[in-house]
């Protein structure tokens, strides 16, 4: 686990001592400072990213940052093996990265201010409740989630998988993994 | 010869269309002289398209300020004549710009040109507004950041759309007479570049719109269907975060390119929602209105 301090990647890209993130400029700039940080980083570490220092978000940037650090990692052949967790965020961050990963079909999991984990984007409520049985459990293989929640073994396993996929859960030998601590 | 073009005592993102209507005929190197000696008073759509309309000449053009003392120093503190000084050619004596000391200014016009720009108008109106946003506007704080929000949004779109600077002011008013019957805050974002139709003038998006590719229709490509010149997915998001914003908070858009204005229209409005066939004007001009938060909202 590892701790990037978003403000600081901020005040790494650009002159001056902002604390907004805003601009798409600025998205591009930051994102290379973290994809920069995150390529140093051993695989299957989960990162946090922490916005406790940022004031003002808006969507372009937030969109050149996250749904382009997001997308390629959850492709068929991601270009590394590495998990994002967000932390720090306020109410109106929240809406923001919200509406952004939604236009992308992504999700990221949010840690909250209580350390409570809390899945934001777009998924549907049957991923919602299998995504948070895992943690509530602190990990979970398969067969045993799909008795749990009713759900058909196979279905359970495919959701379970896509959630992997998705960087929204870890698989290690077959168990899957919460990133954040449990609700 | 010199064309005289007479700038209204009220001018206003409605009136600056008289201002437009006179100079539609002029050839771009016509000479012409802007009177606004009989201005009485001038919103911030006014005084940034008063510069834009400056920058679409291909001769500089000259300018009779204001000839009340009191016009003429709000417009001084408003910034208007530091960039107008360059423009222009000032037929008569100005102030001196000073700092401005009107509360009701949130952000005199500035420049927009790069992205720190955009930075430091956030970081400016920031430390003016949220006292009067929260006070004034009654805005809650959450709301004061999506303000914050649309003006930064508003503001890239000159640097990423219009290949060349821009304006922006913000100023709050009282328009408890008018139909809106609340305090405002009113910000203005004008450019003298490509405009939509042009920005968006890409096969893709021309396969769609097909022989009605016009002002208007750019427009409604980019404000309506979130089109961007950009093909990768995720770019319009500037536009329709404003759009909710503005929808959330009971307030008025409009952006106005080329020959053609889009609008999104609240209750307490009746502008048409597209006007087309306007008088040509170059670049872009946006105006966000967003009222006092209603009694019980």
């Amino acid at each position: 686990m590892t701790h990037i301090d978003v403000r600081s990647a901020l005040n790494q890209s650009l002159p001056g001592n902002y604390s907004d993130l805003i601009t798409r400029n600025t998205g591009v700039l930051v994102r290379s400072v973290i994809e920069e940080r995150l390529a140093g980083l051993a695989d299957g570490t989960v990162a946090f990213l922490d916005f406790s220092h940022i004031r003002l978000l808006d969507r372009s940037c937030a969109d050149e940052i996250l749904s382009k650090l997001m997308l390629p990692m959850t492709t068929d052949h991601p270009p590394r093996d590495g998990y994002v967790v967000l932390h720090g965020l306020d109410e109106f961050h929240l809406e923001i990265i919200e509406a952004v990963l939604e236009t992308h079909q992504l999700a990221l999991v949010v840690q909250l201010p209580s350390l409570e984990a809390r899945l934001v984007g777009s998924v549907t409520e049957q991923e919602r409740r299998c995504w948070e049985q895992v943690m509530r459990q602190g990990g979970a293989i398969a067969d045993t989630l799909a008795i749990e929640i009713g759900m058909p073994c196979e279905s359970c396993q495919e959701m379970l998988e896509g959630l992997a996929k998705r960087r929204l859960l870890r698989c290690v030998a077959n168990r899957f993994l919460p990133l954040g601590q449990a609700a | 010869m010199t064309a005289v073009i007479s700038v209204p005592a009220f001018l206003d993102e409605q009136s600056f269309e008289q201002v437009l209507e006179q100079v539609a005929p002029l050839a771009p190197d016509a000479k012409m002289l802007v009177d606004a000696r009989h201005t009485r008073f001038a919103t911030p759509f006014g005084l940034t398209a008063l510069l834009c309309l400056a920058q679409s000449r291909a001769e500089k053009p000259d300018f009779t300020p204001p000839s009340d003392d009191d016009v003429k120093s709000y417009w001084a503190r408003s910034a208007f004549f530091r960039y107008a000084e360059e423009l222009f050619t000032l037929r008569g004596p100005v102030p001196r710009a000073r700092a401005s000391q009107d509360s009701d200014v949130l952000l005199e016009v500035t420049p927009i040109a790069k992205s720190e720009d955009v930075h430091e108008v956030v970081e400016r109106v920031r430390e003016r507004a949220t006292h009067i946003l929260t006070h004034k506007l009654r805005l809650e704080t959450r709301a004061t950041m999506g303000f914050a929000m649309s003006l930064s949004e508003a503001c890239q779109n000159i640097v990423e759309h219009a290949g060349r600077g821009g304006w922006v002011g913000v100023q709050v008013y009282n328009w408890a007479k008018r139909r809106v019957g609340r305090q405002v805050v009113v910000i203005s974002v004008a450019d003298a570049g490509q405009g939509f139709r042009r920005s968006l003038d890409t096969a893709r998006v021309r396969a769609i719109a097909g022989d009605r590719w016009s002002d208007g229709e750019a427009l409604e490509a980019a404000v309506t269907q979130g089109y961007s010149r950009h093909t990768e997915p995720g770019r319009g998001q500037g536009l329709k975060g404003i759009k909710g914003y503005v929808h959330r908070h009971d307030g008025r858009l409009s952006i106005r390119s080329g020959s053609a204005r889009m609008t999104i229209v609240p209750p307490w409005d009746d502008s048409p929602a597209r006007e087309d066939g306007l008088p040509m004007f170059i670049g872009s001009q946006l105006q966000i209105i967003i009222p006092e938060r209603a009694e019980g909202a």
